[in-house]
This record gives structure tokens, sequence and C-alpha cells, in this order.
């Protein structure tokens, strides 16, 4: 079974976001994700100061067996991406929820209508 | 939707948390915890492979040598009982229709391994081949399973089950014997470049013989290795697969195998006209290995670009290697461009490939 935190929002695509509650947030994927994907290889992230609308491609998450784009799950302008993804991808297979988080973001409008919260999420993965 | 063929440890690997997928029409597992790991633990200690989906076949009868001289493209002659060869088989133009392990048993008395992909198209290609000649050719696949343990501890592992003295069969070599109460062929061949043994049995053994092997293993660190530990350690050992480094379109003069293609044999084999046009004027393509220094995956099917941006090739098999931390993989590429800077565009970022010599990490076979 998927672990899956009650405290995050998450976008159909299997990306999560932590609002902070200040306007900042953080980003990452799903424990379904890591898990779809396999072992993870590499993580392409963004640029600190690069914008997204919601939905938009911020970077890109590659396993032994493929490479899924990621999907901003909110609108954000990035503030601080998390380096140890560079050296150590394969901490995204252990801890999705912690120490491989992906992006801190300033959010630059509503959270999206769409995204969904734990027990919806749940129900998405069947 | 067509049903996918199963082993007989369809049922063992779920049990064991397997991932299975479907590989060549066949439900096999393609890791279990983690394809890295797996692949490391080969490398460290030893790993336990169902390849029960390859496909076995008797060659019997007064002419069988003559008749596997004519069929594959490295020299039979030269086996005596309880030596293993590694051979492809030719089509006429040169282009391989399988690569094969073949056993000598006795005089008249062969055995083949071929690919789990090409076993009906392997069946009917030999079948074709063999008329005139006083041969028997019988389909065992359904009848044999097949467990390899491979990696620096198999043999230790191996010979805590059998009485089979494993310090006296040689690499590529074979005995028949009993491991953990189970007759085996116990052959000293592997498709990970390390030390290690295939271990063929009947079906109906084949659980009580993986969980023997499991738990003897275990104390000496060996794990579960699924299909796809064995395309990464298959890759860095450099090591051709079929549909990938070999095709009915690649001769295995074009993948590097030239070792394997004997052109003076006694008996010449299919395709020997078209491969020895081949050896003489060169080929238009060549299959070379690189290494990127880069994590980035280069997968199959990606564009291999010249010095000046234009196409000159394909990538044919890449992976991640566990052990180097970098892309490592094959291409077929144009002759004259083989030689000179070659590049891939992954995502807009341009990666420059780096001419390797497999194996790619030091090994103890190959």
């Amino acid at each position: 079974m998927s672990n899956i935190p009650a405290d995050l929002r998450y976008a159909k695509s299997h990306e999560w976001i932590r609002p902070a509650g200040d306007g900042t947030a953080v980003v990452g994927i799903t424990d379904y994700a890591q898990s779809a994907l396999g072992d993870i290889t590499f993580v392409q992230l963004p640029k600190v100061g690069a914008t997204f609308a919601a939905g938009a491609t911020f970077g890109v998450v590659e396993s032994v067996k493929a490479a899924s784009d990621l999907y901003a799950p909110a609108a954000f302008t990035v503030l601080e991406i998390n380096t140890a993804l560079d050296v150590a991808p394969e901490s995204l297979n252990k801890e999705p929820y912690d120490a491989a988080w992906m992006l801190k973001v300033r959010l630059t409008g509503e959270l999206p209508a769409d995204l969904l919260d734990a027990a919806a999420y749940a129900r998405q993965l069947g | 939707m067509s049903a996918l063929q199963r082993t007989p440890l369809r049922d063992f690997h779920a049990a064991h948390g397997a991932r299975l997928v479907d590989f060549a029409g066949w439900e096999m597992p393609v890791q279990y915890r983690s394809i890295l790991e797996e692949h490391k633990a080969v490398r460290r200690a030893a790993g336990l492979f169902d390849v029960s989906h390859m496909g076995e076949v008797d060659v019997r009868g007064p002419q069988a040598l003559a008749f596997l001289e004519h069929l594959v493209t490295n020299e039979v002659a030269r086996l005596y009982p309880g030596r293993v060869l590694y051979s492809p088989m030719c089509n006429e133009a040169g282009g391989t229709v399988d690569d094969l392990l073949v056993y000598m048993r006795g005089p008249e008395d062969y055995f083949l391994c071929i690919n789990a992909g090409n076993i009906p198209a392997d069946l009917a290609w030999i079948h074709a081949q063999a008329s005139g000649f006083e041969v028997t050719i019988t389909d065992r696949s359904a009848d044999y399973a097949l467990l390899a343990v491979q990696g620096p501890r198999a043999a230790e592992i191996v010979q805590t089950l059998t009485g089979a003295k494993l310090g006296a069969v040689g690499y590529y070599h074979f005995c028949e014997g009993t491991v953990a109460g189970v007759h085996c062929l116990i052959s000293r061949t592997g498709y990970t470049g390390e030390d290690g043994f295939e271990l063929y049995h009947a079906a109906a053994d084949a659980v009580a013989l993986a969980e023997a092997l499991l738990a003897a293993g275990r104390p000496f660190g060996l794990e579960l290795a699924g299909l796809g530990a064995r395309d990464s350690l298959r890759l860095e050992a450099g090591y051709p697969l079929y549909g990938h480094e070999l095709s009915a379109t690649l001769s295995p003069l074009t993948a590097g195998l030239g070792w394997t293609v004997k052109l003076n044999k006694a008996l010449p084999c299919v395709g020997h006209d078209a491969l020895v046009k081949e050896k003489a004027n060169g080929a238009p393509n060549k299959v070379v290995f690189f290494r990127t220094g880069d994590r980035r995956i280069v997968r199959a099917d990606t564009p291999v670009l010249g010095p000046d941006g234009a196409v000159v090739g394909r990538v044919l098999s890449g992976t991640l290697s566990p052990i180097l931390n970098e892309a490592i993989g094959s291409a077929l590429v144009e002759t004259p461009a083989a030689a000179g800077a070659l590049a891939v565009d992954i995502r807009g970022t341009l990666i420059p490939l780096q001419p390797a010599k497999p194996p790619f990490v030091a090994l103890k076979q190959g």
C-alpha cells in the first residue's frame, strides 16, 4: 500500500505540495510515483527563480525503466532546489515526503481547485 | 488479450514480492526489491535468476554434428562431451536468427538453449535447415525449468547442495548431477560476466530447487534477482541481447562477435558466403559500446549524432551502470563515423559518447 500523508495536497499526476501557510510551499513526488517508476537514477530540476504555471512541466525524473515529466501542482516561483538529489536520486525511493523533497517555492496564485486531499488521492490510486 | 506464458516459479516470484511484467510473452519478474540493489548483489555475492522461459532443444542422430556445423557459425567440432559452446546462427544474408548455447552430451547427442522470444521461429528455422540430415530435433522447452546462480559466491553456494565436484567443472563446461536432490544439468555458464551456474532441471522440481538455493545462498549474501538486473549485468559485461545487438539484419560480424564466426570450417554454415563477403569488404555499420560520464540513461533507439550533428546511427541498448554510476550502452553506427566524435541529444542536452571496450567492469569470467 502506498504511503499517503494526510497533511499534503496531491496532483492527479502524482506530485505532492505542502503549503506552509506563509505563501511558500514544498513540492515533491508521491510514494506511489517512486514505486511505479522503480529505481530512480536522475532528477532534473529547474533553476532558482524560475516560474511555472499550474500544470507546467518543471523537471524530469528518470528511473532505470523510463523518464517522466514532473508537473507543477500549483503556480509558483522556485526559491530553492534540493541539490542532494543530484548525487543521491535514489533517496526518492526511500523518503519521497521527507529528505527527497524537490522544490521550495513561493506560490503565485491560489491552489488549483482540482488538487486532491489524501482521501481523494487514495481513491484515485484505487 | 492473449494470456502470458508462465514458468513453474510464477507463484514463487509473486510470494517473494516480484514485480511481474510481460517479457517476450512471458510473465516474468523484472525486479523483487530494486534493480540496482539486485545488480550489486550479483557483483558482490550472488543472485538467483529464474530463466525458465529460455527454450531447450535436443539434437540427436548420426549426423548431429554435421547438421550443427551447418546451422551455427561457431565450430561445433571443437566440442567434446561436457563442453559448452556459444554461437550465433545466421540466415543466408548473414543476419542473425538467434544466439544460443550448444551442449555436447555425447557423439550423437547435443542440446541447445535458445532465446525465449525466438522459440517458435527458431524451431521452424532449425527444422527447415535439418532437411537432408539424419537428425532428430525435439523441442524440450516445456520439460525444463532453468535457474541461474550467478556471482563470486555462486560455486560455494551450489557446492553446499551437491556432491558433484564443481571445482572440476570449468567455465563453459557442464556435468550431470543432483542439486538439493533434484537431477540437474549443471552448466558453468551465465549472462552476467560473473562465475556461476545454470541449472537445467525438470519443471516439476523448480520450486523445490529454488527454495533450496535461496535458503543455502542467503548466508552468502545471495538475493533473488530479476530480468532488470539480468539486463544491466549483461550490458556491463558487454554481452549481446538478441533484438538489440543482434537481429535478422545484424550479423555477428557487425556486432563485434567475429570470434564466434568460423569461416574455415570443413562444413560451412548457413550464411557463409555473405559472412565471407562482409569480412572481406567491411560492413556499412558497426556496433560500438560507450559510456557518458553522466547519469542520464541513453535509451534504445535514441539517434546518434556525428560531429556536425547529422544522424549517423542509433542506440541499441542503454542503462545506468550501477557499479560505475554512469550511463553505458551500445549503438549501431555508420562505419566511417564510428571512429569519430559521437553524441546524443537527451532532452536538449548534447551528451558526448565516450568509446568503451567492454566489459565495463572487471569480471571474473568472460
